[in-house]
């Protein structure tokens, strides 16, 4: 791979182009999943339990199935029934008994809104019809939500046949705990003991969702020779064809998925709910069916992120260097288990040096919407409790809060708790532009305080495909195989522009379908810019050598006479003034004679993707009437790698911290005494609207990522983490009162303020 | 000969509670056939599970990464994203 | 169960459908006239993402019945553009990075085309307020707001250059 690297020495990666989708999409044309339609097509909608936790005991679709109208019904008995086993195919490990009875409940429905059937016919209304006539008895049974009393050897099981891994003795009872882990380093009884100083504090999260705006949709269409074609808004087609085979006992190569426009996905989409359904009742009835979900539905049945809670426990010395740190991380994975507890226990203390850490981790069932990745899945959490205590931890020792994260920060050859090392990362260098940043000194008003944190990502790699043909007037088409969630097709086309060393115009990238492209993980993890990317480079670099290839054989000289430079092969300096240079259209036009179409292909499973970390400085005002908390100005400084696009780097950044004050201030799931959601929508599930923020300043440092051409590291999750803890350190600058418990909304802070609390 | 430190629950679960082993092998590959002989079950939970830090750097599915002679292989679970 | 017949004026054309009783605008605009610019995200008017202008207003196409549009003009986002001229609020969204997912998009250009047509020279402030009925989830609303300011200002010159 050719390194691609100077700053000064590239045309279009790093500027900031109008992204190739852009006109579609301000002028309404871009075709997300409810945009769809096929002739013929029916609505499919699905009836939902309105317990939290019951047996079901019989399930009467007759009625239903009669009704004029309505073509097709199925229940989870219509699918088959798959052997509990862990695969890792999407995102995570998935067990793909859960996820089909997640998909359609068999035995039991574990939280409100739990599918139980689903009915295909002609019109809304005959397929609202149809749902009020499926009779479903029920034994309602007890519930439990709270992670801690889902936790308690009295709770109501979920799972008669969970038991709880990673503790010993092997337990013989069954357990709403899934799982039990551990990460270790050095000795934390030791460390506390040289320990000056130690705090330690427990602090609890609410389940928040991702809150797309777009709600899931999709599209089936099934032949009569099986052959199924879905269309729908997800992060991966290839992740969907792949359930769906799984889910339906279908051949992969019989699934077609055209992935449409994403309104919106943050994690939130890796997975499926309505896909499977649709295709089985395409299959049953013979005609397209199309199923969207309501606002409601969105928020009843997928999954939000974990609610939690964590205890931290950090000892230093005076000067503050940390000697031990320790974590206990209790996180609810909803009804089935696969709770985010793993990353969160191993980002928990991923930014800092530490010689003695001990966290332990537990991955919880409780009668809610199982789990889904939201964004830097598990962190948030976690950062919400440590950079919270680092705070405590300063003002204990009277040292300035970069300060104490400098003086332990991860650096080069730093070794993480869970076995990684650090190498080539941009730490110290956030806490630095934090620092000299003009917020850091500004002057603050009355009932105003200013709070910092810090957060970190792994991002991931994987596998990803990319084609780059040329056309025969020497534009280029690239093609991969990734949703397009936040301008990413943008990226790609830039960096496959600078290699080919052309305008980026003349660049088209599409997504591709799973038929029309190579094998792609799905859109997610941070990864599509570096692997994606890394994919489109090296595919552009081989048309770059077929290119000189062709040149030589038209200029007739030898091949290393020519070298490719802004977009023509040009003599070498041996060369020089010995030929004319030829263009990419020049070549393109005898592209025929000289051996045929050129196009060349990628497939990858990019390693290297290097982590990012965040510092996050954030004002807060407190109006002590109301306890509402106001954002008066917010900095996020990241180390992005390499910004292909500078502007949709911002964007994430902007995008993440936004997130992370819903997350703080306001986002919650209230649920009534039956387990029942009593905020289904955006009017009570608050996220920040535009007068809630201020501008968001954004400070790109770049430590580039050596292991990508261009120095890329993936940017999308790291924004997410800090918010929380920047917030509340603001908060107790602001009023003296330490939050401990998200959100941070005004009742709370009101309570707080009239020391009801702590 | 390469050091291969496994986090708790893989050691409990295949390996009898063993946290490190000694394994000669050139290649992830290599080291997986080697450490599922030993411990059956092991290299398919390594494969489908986890991921490996080898010498701090982090790889999932790769199978031909080479392994130097005194490498350091952590165990490490899955990472994903959102 | 027979349906009703509409007759109305979208971006400056007559149209017509039928509808049920119960259907809202935002079902016949993208159900029966296939104008699908304008979205659902929530049909309770939580979000904004249906935004269209009737009789120069700015309303939730899911809060109103499509019933309703008997007789009325309707601009939809599918209007904002004149054939292949861009609107300046379409071109600074563009160049300013105003967008990721796209989703909310139609929504706020259509409420921002509201605002500037009532308040030619709005504050960051009153940008902020006017536009808290139109949720966002990908871009915290930094690049928005300032795409919104910086139509406003091109929109108040042409109309300098116009008058003079």
């Amino acid at each position: 791979m050719m390194p691609h690297g100077k700053p000064n020495g590239l045309a279009v990666v790093g500027t900031r182009p109008i992204r190739p989708d852009g006109v579609e999409k301000v002028t309404g044309r871009a075709t997300f999943g409810a945009d769809f339609s096929l002739p013929g097509m029916l609505v499919g909608k699905v009836k939902r339990s309105p317990h939290a936790h019951a047996r079901i005991l019989a399930i009467h679709v007759e009625q239903a199935r009669a009704l004029p109208g309505v073509r097709a019904v199925i229940t989870a008995a219509d699918l088959p029934e798959i052997p509990s086993e862990e695969s890792f195919v999407g995102e995570g490990p998935i067990n793909f008994r859960d996820l089909s009875r997640n998909c359609l409940a068999r035995d039991k429905v574990l939280y409100e809104g739990h599918a139980v059937a689903a009915v295909a016919a002609t019109t809304d209304a005959v397929a609202d019809a149809a749902l009020e006539l499926i009779e479903v008895a029920y034994e309602p049974l007890p519930h439990v939500i709270d992670v801690e009393a889902a936790m308690a050897p009295e709770a109501p099981l979920l799972h008669d046949d969970l038991f709880t891994q990673g503790v010993e003795p092997a337990p013989t009872q069954p357990s709403n705990v899934a799982k039990r882990i551990q990460f270790t380093l050095g000795d934390v009884g030791a460390g506390f003991r040289a320990a000056e100083t130690i705090v330690e504090r427990r602090y609890t999260t609410q389940p928040v969702h991702q809150a797309y705006i777009e709600p899931h949709a999709c599209v089936a269409s099934v032949g009569a020779d099986g052959q199924c074609h879905l269309w729908c808004s997800s992060q991966g087609q290839f992740m969907v064809r792949a359930y769906c085979a799984k889910l339906l006992g279908m051949g992969i190569a019989n699934i077609r998925v055209t992935p449409a426009e994403i309104g919106g996905g943050f994690g939130g989409k890796t997975l499926v709910y309505l896909e499977p359904l649709a295709a089985a009742l395409a299959k049953r009835s013979g005609r397209p069916v199309k199923m969207v979900m309501t606002r409601e539905e969105v928020f009843r049945v997928t999954g939000p992120t974990s609610g939690g809670v964590v205890e931290v426990k950090l000892g230093a010395t005076r000067d503050g260097k940390i000697m031990a740190a320790q974590a206990v991380l209790k996180y609810q994975a909803g009804a089935f288990a696969g709770s985010p507890v793993q990353p969160g226990c191993m980002a928990a203390f991923a930014m800092y040096d530490l010689p003695n850490v001990s966290i332990t981790g537990y991955d919880v069932v409780c009668n809610r919407p199982k789990v889904a990745a939201y964004r830097a899945p598990g962190a948030p959490i976690a950062s919400f409790a440590v950079e919270s205590c680092m705070d405590e931890l300063a003002r204990a020792l009277a040292l300035d809060p970069l300060a104490l994260r400098g003086k332990n920060a991860a650096r080069d050859g730093t070794r993480t708790a869970y076995g990684q090392v650090h190498r080539d990362i941009g730490y110290v260098d956030t806490l630095a532009a934090a620092k000299k940043h003009a917020h850091y000194a500004a002057p603050l008003g009355p009932r105003q305080g200013r709070g910092v944190a810090s957060g970190f990502w792994f991002n991931v790699g994987g596998e990803s495909s990319a084609e780059v043909h040329i056309n025969e007037d020497g534009s280029a088409v690239v093609v991969s195989g990734n949703p397009d969630i936040g301008g990413s097709r943008a990226s790609l086309a830039m960096m496959a522009a600078e290699v080919l060393g052309i305008p980026m115009e003349r660049v088209r990238p599409i997504v591709g379908d799973t038929s029309s492209i190579g094998y792609s993980f799905l859109t997610g993890g941070s990864r599509v810019t570096f692997a994606t990317g890394m994919a489109v480079v090296q595919a552009a670099e081989e048309v770059v050598a077929e290119l000189k290839r062709r040149a030589a054989m038209i200029l007739d000289v030898s091949p290393d006479a020519i070298e490719w430079k802004e977009g023509a092969a040009v003599p070498t300096d041996a060369y020089l003034g010995k030929f004319e240079p030829l263009s990419l259209a020049a070549l393109a036009l005898k592209a025929g004679r000289t051996g045929g179409p050129i196009s060349a292909k990628a497939s990858i499973n990019a390693q290297g993707a290097g982590p990012g970390f965040g510092t996050h400085l954030c004002d807060v005002e407190v109006d002590p009437e109301t306890g509402k908390v106001r954002i008066v100005r917010y900095t996020a400084v990241q180390d992005v790698g390499r910004a292909i696009h500078p502007s949709y780097v911002e964007g994430q950044l902007q995008g993440g911290v936004a997130q992370g004050i819903g997350w703080a201030l306001n986002e919650e799931y209230v649920y009534d005494r039956q387990g029942r959601l009593e905020n289904p929508g955006f009017l009570d599930y608050r996220v920040p609207v535009a007068s809630d923020l201020p501008m968001i300043d954004t400070v790109l440092v770049e430590v580039p990522n050596p292991r990508h051409p261009f120095g890329v590291r993936g940017v999308g999750e790291v924004p997410i983490v800090p918010p929380m803890a920047a917030i509340a350190n603001a908060i107790y600058d602001a009023i003296g009162v330490r939050m401990t418990d998200l959100p941070m909304s005004p009742p709370k802070i009101l309570a707080a303020l009239s020391g009801a609390t702590k | 000969m390469a050091r291969v430190i496994l986090t708790g629950e893989a050691g409990r679960r295949f390996a009898g509670g063993t946290t490190e082993i000694q394994v000669e092998a050139d290649t992830i590959r290599r080291l997986l056939i080697e450490l599922d002989r030993r411990f059956p079950g092991l290299g398919k939970q390594i494969e489908e599970g986890m991921a490996l830090a080898i010498d701090g750097e982090i790889y999932q599915d790769a199978y031909f990464v080479p392994l130097r002679p005194e490498s350091e292989i952590y165990l490490i679970p899955r990472i994903a994203g959102g | 169960m027979s349906k009703h017949h509409v007759s109305t004026t979208i971006n400056g054309e007559p149209a017509e459908f039928l509808c049920e009783t119960q259907q809202t605008l935002l079902d016949a605009l993208r159900d029966d006239l296939h104008l699908t610019g304008s979205k659902e995200g929530c049909g309770s008017g939580d979000c904004g993402a249906c935004s269209v202008i009737v009789d120069g207003r700015l309303v939730c196409a899911c809060l109103m019945l499509a019933v309703e549009a008997e007789g009325r003009t309707i601009d939809t986002i599918e209007g904002l553009a004149q054939g292949d001229r861009l609107h300046p609020l379409q071109q600074h969204f563009l160049e300013g990075a105003a967008l990721q997912c796209g989703f909310c998009t139609p929504g706020l250009l259509v409420a921002a085309k509201a605002l500037l047509d009532r308040h030619p020279d709005p504050t960051e402030t009153q940008v902020r307020y006017w536009l808290a009925g139109n949720l966002c989830r990908c871009t915290g609303y930094d690049k928005v707001v300032r795409a919104v300011l910086a139509a406003a200002a091109e929109l108040r010159q042409e109309h300098e250059v116009e008058s003079a």
